[in-house]
């Protein structure tokens, strides 16, 4: 089923694991499903980018929000 | 191991230092999260941190003897006698990055390769049996280097 909306809490990890655990989510997601990814580690801010753009997913959004939460909207390609 | 036509890294783990040992697991496991065919070939002091927790190299001579002084990984940098490990650990943790065990585990669970290096094995005195589950076959130096041959990464940590 495409379009299920997913959110993954990486908070309080560090690099490798919020990437880790974006792989292993999306994993289990189908082409075009979404994933919220929700990050505390300032290095996601360009390693989501990154490996989206290598992986051949799309990054739909990138956001800062308060409290230094970092929020990525990812689509599975 | 997922193939995603992503390509594939080697890594030579020779390091049993706690800060190589960090990096080399850190790296593989975001090359599988890549989807990248990711071999770790283990040589030298980078086969300690495959011991089983029990397995003690104790040695029957003076020289072996010595060779289990490194049971414990140091780090390369601010050691202190032992206590810059244990400091990392606790700088490390407050910070959320996972510890090597914890990455290690992770590593086999998405299908990286880890290679024992057969020759280190013995000069170690251990078997298969003395390694933690989930490791690949041990292999030799030209195994490690076909390998390599084909990996668009090559790092020696």
């Amino acid at each position: 089923m495409a379009d299920t909306t997913q959110t993954l809490d990486c908070s309080g990890l560090a690099c490798p694991m919020p990437i880790v655990k974006t792989r292993q989510a999306m994993d289990g997601l189908s082409s075009g499903d979404l994933l919220e990814v929700i990050s505390t580690d300032r290095g996601s801010c360009t390693d989501i980018p990154a490996w989206t753009q290598s992986t051949g997913h799309t990054l739909q959004e990138q956001r800062e929000e308060d409290g230094g939460r970092y929020v990525f909207l990812i689509q599975k390609g | 191991m997922v193939d995603d036509g992503a390509g594939s890294m080697s890594l030579i783990c020779w390091s049993g230092d706690l800060d190589k040992v960090w990096p080399q697991y850190i790296l593989a496991t975001t090359g599988a999260a890549y989807g990248m065919d990711v071999m770790m070939f283990c040589t030298f002091w980078g086969l300690f941190p495959l011991k089983r927790a029990e397995v003690r190299i104790t040695g029957d001579n003076w020289m072996t003897k010595l060779v289990g002084m490194a049971n414990n990984p140091r780090l390369t940098h601010l050691n202190f006698a032992g206590a810059g490990p244990q400091m990392m650990r606790q700088i490390a943790s407050a910070q959320g990055v996972a510890p090597p065990e914890e990455l290690m585990q992770t590593a086999i669970e998405m299908g990286v390769r880890i290679a024992p290096c057969q020759m280190t094995m013995d000069l170690m005195g251990l078997t298969y049996d003395d390694l933690i589950d989930g490791l690949d076959q041990p292999m030799g130096a030209a195994a490690a280097v076909a390998h390599m041959k084909d990996a668009e990464i090559q790092l020696f940590i």
